[in-house]
Parts: structure tokens; sequence; C-alpha cells
């Protein structure tokens, strides 16, 4: 129990400097936090694209549409569970800065594609039921305070309805996702709706999603589903979701890596800082770890003496610093919804400890070493 | 008073002259401070570049129109008859009786990146011969333009510098259609030289845009017809149409990029900012510690709190301005010109632009930089002028 009081009499030392390495610390363990979450933002929900999905659109490029009439002879393919159509909506909701996706598709198959996307049975019925019915993300339904049973009206950009310029869908359902990495942005309405009420574009649809037997040869499937198509007025290029949703990304460019690297290096730089100055706080004690061996101490009590104390900061810093980052993160991304999905990665918490562990070891070991390999005379001299 | 200053003023070359002895604590707080700066500039001079070819763009005698409800020219669409109540509506300049309003598809088309090889959303314009009329800025610079009514294609600097297959000479195909790459051009960094170019009467056939155009641009008589024209346009029962500003139009473009770009540099700046603080505290606090029987003995031989005060918060303001003006160089060296592309979230395409360091930038950060400097300097500061001067001479 006396290294108790060694070790607290030593941090009591220099108080202001204990307190501010424990904040740095901090701050660079919450900057740790945005990190990940910044660098799983961009990645733009890559990690839990479905293996066992396949989107086919257009060669040419994504907006151009495919006709409706391929999905007969897409389903009759060896290989393919059930596929769906779907189409960019592209409409306003109020005003043209309350962005969130809009897409058409058929609601029975596309919940069997995508069975991440929860939605209560009663509710998924009422969509089945509902031509004008609509179901929306729980993210996009709390922004915009929706009720289960609220008129959505959008309008119109390109797909022009039959009469006026606003489209106005029964919100019938909000769903889940079933895990944190899941977009529930996303706003979800009925293909035959569209296609019942839009004037031009009838008969055709923006992509397919399909489900797919047997991941292993969804690429070989895909290569098929081209082969299919060549040399018609619709080319098609199919792709695994994986596939897709990573080219999508980057998209972005590079700015996410660049990000990224950025806040790598600043949260460095801050260790560095704070490393340095408990590195000091060890090594202008040369002379009493001196002190203490002549006394009696072994090499090893010194050496875990200095350990605990430096550890200890580490953990107060570290643990303080991704306890708040993970309540800054889950408070929303700093962006104001240019990033959908923003969360705190559960795994990279195990990263943020060895990172912690590593910064206590290196910071206290390395001066403490180098003050055991004096012999005490010499380290008592030293004054 | 004058006793005051030059106190003040011997303490603080006194301080300077000393610094080279703390190099290790002073370095603290110039390395933490750098670091803040350089990404401080690093992160909004993406914003700024972005920015810049949207506002590079516009020209404020230049209206946009697309079809009512509208965002983007993505997202709009509208007849040839829509076209000639364009044409006839006042406010719109002339050439040789011709109206000046240039109607233009604008799709999209899938080249792989330069960089990754992965596949983008290069934004390509169908165009009229008013097009370049309305836009001088463009010029050819490799080459030569298209032919009318032939698949050749122009295509813009940034385009080149980006996206593979867009090279002089080369063919690019697009569905069953082949396009000849005949020349490059630029257009002051405009958003133009993202976009790959063609006759529209070719492209409409290949893309099934029968009659239809996406947008109008339109050169006003002058800048102050604008009103004139929209008016006259939203009040003719024959047409819908949003008509904006082409500089308000592209400001508007680059809300999305700016919005994220400001979002992130705002936490990350805060939090290091936090993190540089406790850096220059902690400096400053050491520096004063050190110093406290030097300090001391000042005080003992007639030196005023004061000008004690005053001349560690201008050492700690003079390792902040250190440290901010090596940042922002390091920040300009690293990230000036820095040329990518991202998706413009608006129109679904690409844009090509560099990363823009400006002056005023720089500047700012600098004095983000200082406020750290004076705030981390004042509490030791305040320490130092409060020191018990027995205690602190009898110290070591």
């Amino acid at each position: 129990m006396k290294f108790v009081g060694l070790i607290f009499s030593n941090f009591k030392r220099h108080k202001t400097r204990t307190l501010l390495t424990v904040l740095s610390i901090i701050v660079a363990f919450v900057l740790f936090s945005y990190l990940a979450a910044i660098r799983k933002a961009f990645q733009m929900g890559v990690s839990v694209a479905g293996a066992d999905r396949v989107i086919v659109r257009n060669k040419v490029s994504l907006i151009q549409p495919l006709p409706q009439s391929y999905q007969a002879q897409i389903d009759r393919m060896d290989g393919i569970t059930i596929s769906s159509q779907a189409s960019w909506f592209g409409g306003i909701y109020i005003d043209e800065r309350n962005q969130f996706p809009q897409i058409a598709v058929e609601p029975e198959k596309f919940l069997r594609i995508y069975p991440e996307f929860v939605l209560a049975p009663a509710q998924k019925q009422a969509w089945l039921q509902t031509r004008t019915g609509a179901i929306a993300g729980r993210k996009t339904a709390e922004k915009f305070h929706w009720k289960i049973g609220d008129k959505i009206p959008i309008m119109a950009t390109f797909n022009r309805p039959k009469s006026g310029n606003v489209w106005e869908f029964d919100l019938v359902g909000i769903y889940d996702g079933i895990a944190p990495e899941t977009d529930t942005t996303q706003f979800l309405f009925r293909h035959d709706y569209l296609d019942e009420n839009r004037l031009y574009g009838k008969g055709n649809t923006g992509w397919y999603q399909i489900k797919v037997k047997d991941p292993k040869h969804a690429e070989e499937l895909a290569r098929r589903i081209d082969e299919t198509f060549a040399n018609s007025p619709f080319e098609t290029k199919t792709e695994t979701e994986k596939a897709f949703v990573k080219g999508f990304a980057e998209q972005m460019g590079n700015i996410g890596a660049i990000v990224v690297a950025i806040l790598t290096a600043v949260f460095f730089t801050i260790l560095l800082v704070a490393g340095n100055t408990m590195s000091q706080a060890v090594r202008e004690r040369t002379s009493e770890l001196g002190v203490m061996k002549a006394v009696g101490f072994t090499d090893v009590q010194v050496l875990a003496l200095v350990l605990v104390e430096s550890l200890l900061i580490s953990i107060i810093g570290g643990a303080i610093g991704i306890l708040l980052g993970w309540f800054a993160v889950s408070a929303g991304d700093p962006t104001g919804g240019a990033l959908p999905i923003f969360f705190f990665p559960p795994e990279d918490v195990i990263k943020g400890v060895v990172l912690i562990i590593l910064l206590g070891l290196i910071t206290g070991a390395l001066p403490a070493m180098q003050a055991l390999r004096l012999n005490p005379v010499e380290a008592l001299r030293r004054e | 008073m004058g006793r005051w200053f030059s106190q003040l003023a011997a303490l603080i070359e006194f301080n300077v002259r000393t610094l080279p002895k703390r190099f290790g604590s002073a370095g603290e707080e110039i390395f933490g401070i750098a670091g803040v700066v350089a990404v401080l500039v690093g992160v909004l001079s993406i914003g700024q570049g972005f920015h810049r070819v949207m506002t590079e763009t516009g020209s404020p005698d230049t209206a946009i129109v697309l079809r009512s409800g509208a965002d983007s020219e993505m997202t709009s669409v509208f007849t040839k008859d829509n076209v000639d109540v364009i044409r006839t509506a006042p406010g719109v300049a002339r050439a040789g009786g011709e109206p000046l309003v240039s109607p233009e598809l604008f799709v999209v088309v899938d080249l792989p990146k330069r960089s990754t090889g992965t596949s983008a959303n290069v934004p390509m314009r169908g165009v009229t011969k008013n097009a370049f009329t309305i836009r001088p800025e463009l010029k050819i610079i490799d080459g030569r333009t298209f032919g009318w009514g032939k698949n050749e294609v122009i295509v813009g600097r940034g385009a080149l510098s980006q996206f593979s297959g867009t090279d002089m000479g080369s063919e690019l195909s697009f569905g069953q259609n082949r396009w000849k790459v005949v020349g490059t051009f630029e257009a002051k960094g405009g958003i133009s030289e993202s976009e790959i170019w063609a006759d529209a009467s070719v492209l409409a056939p290949a893309y099934k845009r029968g009659n239809t155009f996406q947008t109008a641009m339109v050169k006003l008589a002058s800048a102050g017809s604008f009103d004139q024209f929209k008016d006259a346009l939203t009040s003719d029962p024959r047409v819908s149409f949003s008509i904006k500003r082409e500089t308000d139009y592209y400001a508007a473009q680059s809300r999305v990029l700016r919005l994220l770009v400001t979002g992130l540099a705002f936490v990350v700046c805060s939090l290091m900012g936090l993190g540089a603080l406790f850096g220059a505290l902690n400096t400053m606090y050491t520096a004063v510690s050190a110093r406290s029987r030097d300090i001391a003995t000042l005080e003992a031989i007639g030196f005023r709190g004061g000008p004690v005060m005053i001349s560690v918060i201008a050492e700690a303001l003079l390792l902040a301005l250190i440290g901010g003006i090596l940042g922002a160089l390091g920040a300009y060296l690293a990230f000036d010109g820095y040329k990518t592309a991202t998706m413009n979230w608006q129109t679904f395409s690409q844009v090509a632009f560099a990363f823009d360091v400006t002056p005023a930038l720089m500047i700012s950060a600098i004095l983000y930089a200082l406020v750290i400097g004076l705030v981390g300097g004042l509490f030791p500061a305040i320490r130092a002028a409060r020191l018990p001067v027995a205690t602190a001479l009898r110290k070591a």
C-alpha cells in the first residue's frame, strides 16, 4: 500500500502539469473517436454491403434507365433468388436543403433482398396494401418529425406526375437498421405507383437489385447478365453491391482519405506532445530514482512504480476521452447531414485501449530505464 | 510610465534571449500550434478550392433556366417549344438580331478515374453554337473544337487530368456510340473544365432525349435586366421555369461539400485548438517555474508585476506566431494547388478542383494561433506576477 502513497505524491508534485497532460490525452482520444466515425462514414457502408447482392445498371451511366422487360429475363437465370426494380426519385421535400435519398422499389421483394431494413409486420402489410404508401428510415423520420399516417408531399424534379407538380405519399412505416451501419435516411416508396403516376419514363427502371443464391458465383453471374444484354440498345453493367458501393465511395474522391490522414497526424501529434511531457516528468526525477535504489528498492519495483504512474495518467485521460468522444459522436455528425452514416464503431474501442496502454508504457518505460541504467551514486551526483 | 515600458522591454529581451535554452519546451508549443494551423488551413482549403471552381464559373449577366422544381441541371427537363418562349423573352441579349440563348443537354457518362481506376460520373454537355458566345472565357488550348453534326467531343482541362480515356485523339465509347476526342479547353478554372462537350443535336439521339433540353443559358442585355427577364417568364402561363443567376446557381451547388468540410474543420480545429492550448499552457507554466528564481530576483530589485506578466504573455504570443507562420507555410506547401475531383451531389457528377490556400485563410489561421497563445500565456503570466518573492528566492 505504501506504493499508492508514493504514486499520488508524484501526481501532486506538479498538479497543473499532471492536469494539463491528462486534459491533452482526453482531447486526443475524443479526436480518436471522431476519426473512427469519420473513417467509417466515408466508407459509406462498404462493410455492410451484402455479399449476396448484385446491382444491374445501365452501362452508359447510372442516370440512364433500363427497361422493365429485362426483369423477366433476369429472373429466369440460374443462381438468382429474386430481383427488384429500383429508381432514383430525386424530389424535393419542402426545401432543397432537405436532402435524403428517395427511391422507388418493389416493397415485398426489396424487403427480402435487404433484410437489414427492419419493418414491423403490420407496417409491412400496410405498405403492401397502400399504393401510395411509403416507408422512411428512423433518422429521416425523426429529423422531420414524421409519424405513421402522415401525408408526405414531395415536389417532383424530373419525375413529373400526371397532374400538378407534387407527389403525395402516405407514410405507412418507419424502418430501423439491423446494425448501426445501416442507412436509415432513405425514403422508400412503391415502384408501381411511380410508374402509374409519372408522365415520362413508364416501363423503365433505374437499376435492378438482385439477391443471388451463392455469393461465390456473384461475379460470374454478373458477367452472364452483361453478356445477355450486350449489343442491345440498353447494355448493362453488373457489379456486386460491394463493388458498387465502393465505386460510389470512390466518387467522393480522396477527400475522405485526406481528412483521415490529417486527423491521424493530429492525433499522434497531440500524443507525442503529451507523451513528451510525461517522459519529462520521469526524467527530472532521475536522482530520486537513484535515492530509491540506494535505500533498497529493486529495479523492478522502481520501474513498476513509474509505469503505474504513467499508465494511470494515460488510462484516466484515454478512458474519459473515448467516453466523451462516444457521446459527442452519438450526438450527431458535425456536418448537418452530409454524412448519413455516423457512429462510433465499437471495434475501434479495442484499438483505442491498445493505444492507451502503449502510450502509458512507452512514456514511462523509456525514461525510467534510462534512469535505472545509471548507478545510484552517479544518479545522486547529478543534482 | 516610461520606467514601466523600459522594464517591459528589458524583460521581453531577457525572455527572448533565453528562449534557445528552453528549446525543448518552447518547441512543444511551436510544434503544437503549427500543427493546428496547418490542419485548419489544409482542411478549409478543400472547401475553398471547390467553392472557387463554383464561383469562377458564373457571370452575373448570365441566367440559367431550369424547369420549375428542378434544383440542378441534372433534374431539369423541358421541350424545344419552351426554348422558343425563352428566346422571345424581354431582357435577353442579342447578337446580330439572334437572341443569345443556349439550350443544353446535361448527362453523365461512366469513365474510370485516373487515380483509382474506379468508375466516376463524368458530366457531359450537349451544346449549340450560342454556348461558346455566352461563355467567352472558354478557350481551346489543344487541338480544335468538335465539328457540328459529328461524333466528336472536346474535353475540359480538369476532366482530362482526372479521368482516363480523355486524351487527345482517343475514342470514347458510351453504349453504342463512339466519340473522338479532338480538343481540350480551359474556362478560367470554372466548372466547365470538368466536363466533356459535344454537339447537342448528336448527343440527344444518342441518349434518346428526343426534342428536349435540360437547361438554357441566357446572356442578359445587362446584369440589371435579370428581374425583367425572370418576371416575364415566371408570369408566362405557357411555361413553368425556375430562373437563377448563374452565379447564385453555382454558389448553391457547393453547399453540401462546404457543409461537410466546414463541419469537419470545426470539430477538428476546436479539438486541436484545445490540445494546442494545453500544450501552450504547459510550456509557459514550465517557463515560469524554471525562471521563478530569476523572476523573484527581478521583482526584488524593483521590477513590477505588470511588466513581468505582460512579458510572459508576449513570449507566449511570439511562440504562437512562429508556430502559426510555420504551420500556414507548411500547409501552403503541402496543399495549395493539389488537384483532385469529387462528387457534386446536386448534379450527381464529378467536379475537378484544386485545393486553394488563400492568404485570407492563412491569416485567419494565424490569428487563431495567436488567440491560443494569448490564453496559453495568460494564466502562467498571472502566476508569474504573483510569485511570492521570498519563497521563490529561497527555492532551489
